[in-house]
């Protein structure tokens, strides 16, 4: 499929389907590269935090101290 | 009481889209509103939607928060180069259905930077799907002339994604 855009001009309605640039093609493919490392650092962000918790409140349950970092998960 | 008009509606065809803009924004109205039914070709259950002022690539910021079916979450995007997390679904989501979001932009003729929020939601028949509310700032004193909106993972809008532009009028 080749790359478009739709373009609508809001005030003569015209609407056009144009052919996107060597230089927009290459724009949306390093801004897709950047975007999937933002979410999996995103996503190894989260899972870290869950394993704390889930880490303190096991501690708490057996009443064994907490690292710093997991009582941090539980007090504001 | 406010009114709020259509400006414009685009709805893409057979051969998809990789970018749906609007441009030549008129400068009448006092708001603008975005309401869009999209999906799109990446292989997932889910894909995010980046949106984009003027073309500018600078100065967005975001805070949000989001929902998948099981947890809660929040997330700062602070001075990324696109306002995103308007969730649309993407190829692996249930068969014939379309994520939605809508945009509320105040004031934006304004010569202040701009506010924005948004409200977004995945159909996917399935335990998980992802909804998010998040509130947007460009920091950018420009008026809104122009609005684009495309994937954030570079896949392309399929046939009958529709998305409307309305202008909000105080009177």
């Amino acid at each position: 499929m080749t790359d478009t855009k739709i373009v609508v001009d809001c005030t003569t309605g015209e609407t056009s389907v144009v052919t996107l640039t060597s230089e927009e093609i290459a724009q949306r493919e390093a801004d897709a590269i950047a975007f999937a490392a933002a979410e999996a650092e995103r996503a190894a962000a989260e899972e870290a935090l869950a394993a704390l918790k889930a880490s303190a409140r096991a501690k708490l349950v057996a009443g064994t101290p907490l690292t710093e970092e997991e009582a941090a998960t539980l007090v504001i | 009481m406010a009114n709020m008009i259509p400006i414009s509606t685009v709805t893409v065809g057979s051969g998809g889209s990789s970018i749906i803009q609007f441009t030549s924004i008129p400068q009448i109205y006092t708001d603008l509103v975005i309401k869009l039914s999209g999906r799109t070709d990446r292989v997932s259950t889910y894909d995010f939607v980046k949106l984009k002022f003027n073309g500018s690539a600078t100065s967005y910021s975001e805070r949000s928060l989001n929902g998948n079916g099981t947890a809660a979450a929040s997330e700062t995007n602070n001075a990324t180069t696109y306002g995103f997390n308007y969730i649309v679904d993407a190829a692996s989501a249930t068969s014939n259905t379309f994520g939605n979001f809508e945009i509320y932009i105040p004031n934006y003729t304004s010569g202040n930077n701009k506010s924005y929020s948004t409200d977004a939601v995945n159909e996917n028949n399935a335990t998980t799907a992802f909804t998010a509310f998040t509130a947007g700032l460009w920091s950018n004193t420009s008026p809104i002339n122009t609005i684009s909106m495309e994937s954030a993972n570079s896949a392309n809008f399929v046939q009958y994604s529709t998305a409307t532009l309305y202008g909000i009028r105080k009177y």
